[in-house]
């Protein structure tokens, strides 16, 4: 297990280099004006002489594989520079949000999750019947639904006609103190809509290992013993019907990440999703470069994951031969 | 036109009792409620930084700071940090404040001369990536006499330098020690304004509260929060539902409040013009000929009424018709018949397909419009209606600034300017030769000896006279020959809670939402009985 964890975070060294150099030439490559980006609307009356001082000064004129060194030297020095969009430097970005973010997709994560396998259990034990037409056909039509759309839904249905959630933000527009209690309601509904649209791969993976289990000889076994439902479902189908959803837990968290960039800008949800738009069309290279680290970090790790789990619960699998 | 909008209002007022308005109880929190002492406002878009070093409220009204002098509701200038107006010596070369005594910052520290040398020197200063550095470039010298006085020596004499003077004041104890363009001063500004920052939630909301020594006096209103809400139809919605006390919003959607008896809409004329640059590089923008007929041909009244709701008023020039320095009579009304003789006698011939040409050149060229932006693409797509009823082919399309920037030189563009202050601020970099295609100045390359000779006097003339003399020559001779074709000023628009006795807006510069609307004062609202 430690081994395999080694390995891992040694081949994510490559991934991280290849990632992060990727994300300067692209950024170098785009059309966007990092000057322009800098100044806003004010650049729209500004002067040459201004903009170009400006181009200096920001040195965005430098070669993009020079600043991605200039970049990564001192990032390995524990500093991350300093975002131009923001007019902070990167780690107190990333601070005052990273830990929004998380709260976010833990929560909308662990409900896909829970609520997901319940439902592919319940799908799973009547093949046909009419539950389990309507939760497959609920999961198919979710998967086809654009996140922003179900955001949008949202908020007209829940804070506009019927008044009972706030429609965005982190805590009352009103209050300048975050509590609890006020962030709890706040977020409802982006947590809510960050998992229902996560939630279909779980229910329709679910539905079909547990559907396949109930068909082996063991559990066949089990019933012709007579053993209760409860028992058959909960000890004998589940543990192997819900291995492939330990693999998928790995795979979602990219679609994870994007669902939230979406979900975070529709209710203005103060985490790193804003951050990450800015910073790509404004050109910010050392905010850009550093929530992509961020975001990959958190693929690697989820893939990781997913693979430790597979190992401590799938008796075929051997860790030490991964 | 004015009266007809008074009386418009005052028939919506009557009939207010017919609507109800949706009093759900948004969800407000305790204080959110309908108590004076404490304001929340929306506005679509939120400051890059809150430092007056990188240009935040340089032109006033910043709420966490004050600047040497300000304006009042008349737009006329005011001592604020300054004691008084600036002594002018020397021809219009030096300029004298003496600060007010007594004034501290919020943390306790006292105001000196130098602090306000420290502000404007680390503006000047190259390494600091302000953008509108260029706005102080007349400055040659700024220094302190003892505490309690300050000398600025400028390299010319400009007449409208005092205006320049609101910029933001900030402390020198707290913001010299740190990197201008990143520091922490950027995001905790220490000011002496009647507000306080107590939070910043980057893209939702400012939070202030009211600074209880303020040299001018506790404001009544304790707590203001600016609301950072994009989308017009959010906004308007979250109003409704009584989340937000007031909103900058855009006509149609203000006019949904005219039944809400609780709430008051707010109209501010302003500098806010759009234009059409005409480049004088291009053989067709560049002819008077054509110039002259597009100005003709345009209905002005007509965008006002469609494109804007009847939300402002027609443009004949770049300042506003009730601007005390617009040059009266030269407004103009729509006629084809002569736009139509001006072509043929400069040999514009109208051709087979309605499109007229001059040996063999067709009358034609292309406009672009920055995309997403509704308002320039309805001005856009009338004014090509407009000009093709005078045989002149106008091809409308739209792209972002990185596409059209190149493209300025030869191509029009649907422009959008105005800064309040000084005729100067903005018709000097609209319109001198000298800026031709200098960055976003003088995006139409306007060349015009008459046109510079009077920019020159009015910006370093010390006789009121001679400044009002010269720019009214200025309009005159853009009416003979228009660079740009001027069509609209632009009213913004404001609803706002009616908890507050007598509200004033201020004419508006082209931006606005955060340092105006009625809340431009709102350290001065005074509670209804």
């Amino acid at each position: 297990m430690a081994r395999l964890t080694a390995r891992r975070a040694l081949f994510a060294v490559p991934v991280l280099l290849v990632v992060t150099f990727g994300v300067f030439a692209v950024a170098a490559a785009s059309p966007f004006d990092p000057v322009k980006a800098y100044a806003g609307t004010a650049a729209l009356g500004a002067d040459q002489e201004t903009l170009d001082r400006l181009r200096d000064n920001l040195g965005v004129d430098r070669p993009f594989a020079v600043r991605w060194w200039d970049w990564l030297t001192s990032a390995l020095g524990g500093d991350f520079g300093r975002s131009t969009v923001m007019r902070q430097p990167v780690a107190e970005v990333i601070g005052e949000r990273l830990v929004w973010s998380t709260l976010l997709c833990a929560v909308a994560f662990a409900a896909a999750v829970l609520l997901g396998t319940l439902l592919g259990v319940l799908a799973a034990r009547r093949p046909g019947s009419l539950l389990d037409r309507t939760v497959t056909s609920l999961a198919y039509s979710l998967e086809a639904a654009p996140v922003f759309w179900i955001a949008l839904l949202a908020i007209w249905l829940f804070a506009l006609n019927l008044d009972v959630l706030p429609a965005g933000g982190l805590t009352d527009t009103g209050s300048d103190h975050v509590t609890a209690g006020q962030v709890v309601s706040h977020l409802v509904l982006p947590a809510g809509v960050l998992a229902v649209s996560q939630l279909p791969w779980f229910i329709l993976y679910v539905r079909q290992g547990v559907g396949d289990a109930l068909a082996e000889d063991p559990v066949r076994g089990a019933r012709a013993r007579g053993l209760a439902e409860r028992t058959v479902l909960l000890g004998h189908a589940l543990r192997s019907g819900l291995l492939p959803v330990l693999t998928l837990i790995g795979s979602r968290v990219p679609e994870l990440i994007t669902g939230a960039l979406l979900v975070e800008t529709v209710f203005s949800w103060p985490g790193i999703a804003a951050a990450t738009v800015e910073a790509a069309t404004a050109v910010d290279f050392p905010l850009l470069a550093a929530l992509t680290t961020l975001a990959t970090a958190a693929v690697l790790a989820g893939n990781l994951l997913a693979d430790l789990l597979y190992g401590l619960i799938d008796p075929r699998v051997k860790l030490n031969e991964m | 036109m004015t009266t007809r909008r008074i009386r418009g209002a005052a028939a919506a007022m009557a009939m207010a009792g017919a609507v109800a308005a949706c009093s759900a109880p948004g969800g407000g929190g305790e204080d959110g409620g309908a108590s004076a002492a404490s304001v929340v406002i929306g506005v679509p878009s939120e400051p890059d930084t809150l430092s007056p070093l990188l240009g935040y409220g340089k032109d006033g009204n910043s709420k966490i700071f004050d600047g040497l002098l300000a304006r009042d509701a008349a737009m006329e200038l005011k001592p604020a940090l300054a004691k008084a107006l600036p002594e002018v010596t020397d021809g219009g070369r030096t300029y004298t404040y003496t600060l007010r005594e007594g004034v501290r910052f919020s943390d306790g520290e006292p105001l000196t001369a130098d602090d306000v040398v420290f502000t404007y020197r680390t503006v000047l200063d190259d390494r600091t990536n302000n953008t509108a550095r260029s706005e102080l470039d007349v400055i040659d010298e700024v220094r302190a006499e003892g505490d309690g006085k300050v000398v600025f020596t400028l390299d010319h004499p400009y007449a409208a330098f005092a205006a320049r003077t609101v910029l933001p004041i900030v402390p020198e104890h707290v913001a010299g020690g740190q990197d201008p363009n990143t520091g922490s001063f950027n995001t905790k500004p220490v000011g002496t304004g009647p507000y306080v920052l107590t939070g910043w939630s980057k893209g939702e909301k400012l939070t202030f509260k009211a600074n209880p020594d303020y040299w001018g006096g506790a404001p009544k209103v304790k707590k203001l929060t600016m609301a950072i809400i994009a989308d017009d139809d959010v906004r308007a919605t979250r109003l409704r539902s009584g989340d937000l006390d007031g909103a900058t919003l855009p006509p149609n959607l203000a006019a949904t409040f005219k039944g809400d008896d609780d709430k008051k809409t707010y109209r501010a004329t302003s500098y806010d013009f759009r234009a059409v640059t005409l480049p004088t590089g291009d053989p067709v923008t560049g002819d008077t000929a054509i110039r002259r007929a597009l100005d003709l041909a345009v209905d002005r009244e007509a965008m006002v009424d469609k494109i804007l709701d009847g939300a402002g008023r027609p443009a004949y020039g770049p300042l506003p018709v009730d601007d005390p320095w617009f040059a009266d009579g030269i407004e103009r009304p729509r006629d084809l018949a002569e736009a139509g003789r001006i072509l043929d006698a400069a040999g514009w011939k109208p051709g087979k397909d309605g499109v007229r040409a001059k040996a063999n050149r067709p009358a034609r060229f292309t406009l672009y419009y920055p995309s997403g932006d509704k308002v320039r693409q309805d001005h856009a797509l009338a004014y090509a209606s407009d000009a093709k009823e005078a045989g002149i082919d106008v091809r409308v399309e739209s792209a972002t600034w990185e596409v059209i920037e190149p493209r300025m030189k030869h191509d029009a563009v649907l422009a959008g300017f105005g800064s309040t202050g000084d005729p100067d601020f903005g018709l000097y970099t609209l319109l001198h030769s000298s800026l031709a295609g200098d960055g976003f100045n003088n995006m139409a390359r306007y060349d015009n000896p008459a046109v510079d000779r009077a920019l020159d006097t009015g910006r370093r003339a010390q006789d009121a006279k001679a400044r009002e003399a010269a720019y009214d020559t200025l309009q005159r001779e853009l009416v003979k020959n228009p660079g740009y074709t001027v069509l609209t000023h632009i009213d913004h628009l404001y609803v706002l809670a009616d908890r507050w006795e007598g509200l004033t807006t201020q004419t508006e510069p082209h931006e606005h939402g955060f340092a105006s609307g009625p809340w431009w004062n709102a350290e001065d609202w005074q509670p209804r009985a």
